[in-house]
């Protein structure tokens, strides 16, 4: 095994460990942060396999756009009242 | 129970790629056996270029689709038609957000920024909108094209909106924009059906291999994707933050 192949498997390994946190968290904006996180260790990912133009979409929407909209959709709700 | 099924799954999605992705079994990656006739075999070997010859980078002239990025020339010439419902979902998408955040009530205050975020945001916001410009006008080029670069022009303006909160996008112009996008888009397709008997056909001169200015319609649609998805990303962006601007 080279560097290379041990950076892919910390990658990987750091993509569960994200994912199994985003599962785990008991509040929801813990979850949504974990799940940026997770995006950003996948846009590593995508770079190591040479897809940059797929790695440049997911850090743009997975890590920036869709986090936003998860935020904005929880403090709007939350302002409904919903109790979450 | 629900969260152990859950983190077995993860465990598993993860022992799935460590095993696929670090081992190089042949669950990822290049695969040799794809059938010889099939379509999908036929697009891989296909010489994007048209040529038997090697491709010189700035010296080719008269290439198939004269793209340098092989992804953009079956996204925007070969399954161009693809791309332009793939634009409209988008379109819907940022329908439905409106419909829904239309019916919440508006003029909510949004709470005041740091100055870190105020000051990073005033030098950040021109490189990120620059950036996605470059993205989507060099899409032929380099990899990208009109999807991430106008995400990213929209995610400028989702720092704005973070940093300063008495800064309002011009929704309206936004909405103005993608909806002339998205008309030229379609314009563009019956020009070809009238000039070369195709819709979406690649009718201009494909020109040299690497030059800005090159690979026919390519560089003018993915313009006009660019556009179109950053000013439907920043109305949804600005529907989020309940303050659109009466029509």
């Amino acid at each position: 095994m080279n560097w290379f192949d041990i950076l892919e498997a910390g990658i990987s390994v750091f993509l569960v460990v994200f994912a199994l946190t985003a599962v785990i968290s008991r509040k929801l904006l813990t979850s949504i942060i974990f799940l940026s996180a997770l995006s950003m260790t996948a846009v590593a990912g995508f770079a190591l396999l040479s897809a940059p133009d797929v790695a440049v979409t997911e850090a743009v929407i997975g890590s920036g756009l869709v986090t936003f909209i998860f935020v904005a959709s929880i403090r709007n709700l939350r302002k409904a009242g919903d109790g979450l | 129970m629900k969260k152990i099924f859950a983190g077995l799954l993860a465990v598993a999605f993860g022992i799935v790629l460590l095993i696929g992705i670090s081992l190089n079994t042949g669950l990822f990656g290049y695969n040799d056996s794809l059938p010889e006739d099939g379509a999908a075999s036929h697009y891989i070997s296909k010489d994007v270029n048209g040529k038997t010859d090697e491709v010189v980078f700035g010296e080719t002239t008269g290439a198939e689709t004269g793209s340098a990025n092989m992804v953009t020339s079956v996204i925007a010439n070969y399954r161009s038609f693809d791309t332009l419902g793939e634009v409209t979902v988008l379109f819907l998408a940022a329908l439905g957000v409106s419909l829904l955040a239309g019916t919440m009530d508006k003029g909510r205050k949004r709470s005041g920024s740091g100055f870190i975020l105020r000051t990073s945001a005033r030098i950040l916001f021109p490189l990120m909108l620059v950036t996605g410009i470059y993205i989507f006008t060099h899409g032929h080029l380099t990899p990208g094209g009109g999807f991430p670069g106008g995400s990213m022009i929209a995610s400028s303006f989702l720092l704005l909106y973070l940093a300063d909160e008495s800064f309002r996008a011009n929704v309206k112009g936004f909405k103005v924009a993608e909806g002339l996008a998205g008309t030229l888009y379609v314009a563009i397709g019956i020009v070809g059906l009238l000039a070369a008997g195709y819709f979406l056909v690649n009718f201009l001169p494909t020109g040299t291999v690497g030059n800005l200015l090159s690979a026919g319609i390519i560089p003018v649609v993915y313009v006009i994707i660019g556009l179109k998805v950053g000013s439907e990303i920043t109305g949804i962006v600005a529907d989020m933050f309940n303050e659109e601007v009466k029509a």
